[in-house]
């Protein structure tokens, strides 16, 4: 038996069907995978994530540790709330972890990693703080969900704290604003609009209750995975992981190179591939032949392998199977991927499939 | 079939399984037609497993199967699975209508779900497969 989160009993009354994820017992889905989906694209739908970790980094270092510790520039976070996400990488710049950070205020942030990694990522941080002044702390007392979806916010700004509510509707893309201990973002996963809560694991039955009250769907892991798949966005352990980097994920638009001068961990290792040949790029693919694209297919040109795909799957959106792959560098416009022994023909298309309910790509 | 997904950690709900049809343990299902062929399906407990389903590869007509031979597809949102002829026969049939909507295995396992149809090698082979109380058992065994 995995860990389970304070909305299990929620999760087992609405029939969800849990799986194992990351060492928690998770909602795969509650009946249909497809339809949780389409209520994130069109109306809706609410994830239980409160198996993602949030740390509190606090203290007079926090900010240069932080700009040590992370790819991304947490100095670009100039007014609280503001958030970014970054990639935690090892000297060889691999990735250790993928993150959002939020800035809460002087000397605090909010770094929220991935569940399965958590310990892990607590271990390296807490290795590499030696020398700064720091406080690291697990906040095990908040739960998150997840509200997404073209009508989510206006769903859920009703049932916020007093001190939250309207002011989280004025909120910027990729801010958030804190009460006590509610940390209420306008951040997600899935390519919509929506916010990320965290919370009192106290309160989260009751939220968890109105936003069904509202109206808002409880979705699975399932369709959090096809969601963030069809934005285009990266998961941890499939599209990067400690021996595969940003610059061969797709993520290079993380990595604040300026200032020069900034010591990341990592950095050399990335000087020192970003202008290698054999460097590889990161596409996205629509399948046009009959398939659906799995990880770890290979992709072939002229029937001579030129990569893998490292997320693959069938886009309810879309309704054709899309996926992700490292490809050799340039291999132009169109390519196969090897299913079942056989060749089906496939188009090369950058990334994101789909956003704001929106196809971004041409069919 | 192959691995129908993740086990469930809770408590599996007793599926639909006709008494009429024979079955497999990699959860298939074979309807004798009377007729010297057989219906083959993937069983409800299998569609449940699996998830929503968005891709069926059908057998070819006129391919001549071994039993436990893998003859077909099943992809749903999650994952792959093959599908085993549960006896020797040579495809007759199969059922188009899923290439365009696989969701119908979702919908109705047992009927218009059917995914080929086998003119049987030896009609006898039947008796060899489980019936639904030993599907049955075998569902119970793996939950």
């Amino acid at each position: 038996m995995g860990f389970r989160t304070p909305l299990y009993t929620a999760h087992e009354r609405l029939n969800a069907k849990v799986v194992p994820f990351g060492g928690w017992d998770m909602p795969l889905h509650y009946g249909s995978q497809l339809e949780e989906h389409h209520a994130v694209r069109r109306d809706a739908g609410m994830f239980d994530v409160s198996h993602m970790q949030p740390l509190d980094v606090t203290g007079t270092d926090a900010k240069a540790f932080l700009q040590y510790l992370l790819a991304n520039d947490v100095a670009k976070l100039k007014t609280p709330g503001k958030a970014l996400y970054s990639c935690m990488l090892n000297e060889r710049g691999g990735v250790v972890d993928d993150l959002i950070c939020y800035y809460l205020g002087p000397d605090r942030y909010r770094p929220v990693v991935n569940a399965a990694t958590a310990d892990k990522d607590i271990a390296w941080m807490k290795q590499h703080a030696e020398g700064f002044s720091i406080s690291l702390d697990r906040r095990d007392d908040l739960a998150m969900i997840a509200v997404q979806g073209p009508n989510a916010r206006a769903k859920a700004d009703p049932l916020l704290p007093d001190a939250l509510r309207s002011q989280a509707m004025e909120l910027k893309p990729f801010f958030a604003a804190e009460a006590g201990s509610w940390l209420v973002g306008r951040t997600g996963y899935t390519g919509e609009d929506g916010f990320e809560i965290m919370l009192p694991v106290a309160r989260v039955g009751a939220l968890w209750q109105e936003l069904i009250d509202a109206g808002v769907r409880p979705c699975g892991l399932g369709a959090r995975d096809t969601l963030r798949l069809e934005a285009g966005m990266n998961l941890y352990g499939q599209d990067m992981d400690e021996d595969t980097g940003p610059l061969e994920s797709g993520l290079g638009w993380t990595i604040a190179w300026e200032p020069a001068e900034r010591a990341f961990i990592g950095r050399e290792a990335l000087e020192a591939r970003r202008d290698a040949a054999d460097l590889q790029a990161f596409v996205g693919l629509l399948l046009t032949g009959r398939g659906v694209l799995r990880s770890h297919q290979t992709v072939l040109v002229d029937g001579q392998p030129v990569g893998e795909i490292t997320s693959g799957g069938f886009s309810p959106t879309l309704e054709r199977s899309i996926g992700l792959a490292r490809v050799r560098h340039g291999i132009g416009d169109t390519c196969a991927v090897e299913i079942r022994g056989k060749p089906v023909d496939a188009r090369v298309v950058k990334p994101p499939f789909v956003r704001y309910g929106k196809a971004r790509i041409e069919l | 079939m192959g691995n129908p997904g993740p086990t469930h950690t809770e408590k599996t709900t007793m599926s639909n399984i006709p008494a009429d049809l024979k079955y497999t343990a990699s959860h298939e299902w074979i309807k004798d037609n009377g007729d010297g062929t057989a219906t083959v399906g993937i069983s409800e407990h299998a569609q449940e497993a699996l998830g929503d389903l968005v891709f069926v590869e059908l057998p070819e007509i006129g391919k001549q199967l071994a039993a436990n031979d893998a003859c077909a597809v099943v992809e749903s949102v999650k994952a792959a699975s093959d599908i085993y002829s549960p006896v020797a026969g040579e495809v007759v049939a199969a059922n188009q209508t899923l290439e365009d909507a696989p969701e119908t295995i979702n919908s109705d396992a047992y009927g218009e779900g059917w995914i080929f149809k086998l003119k049987l090698a030896d009609g006898a082979d039947l008796d060899g497969l489980l019936d639904a109380a030993a599907y049955e058992q075998v569902l119970a065994d793996e939950a």
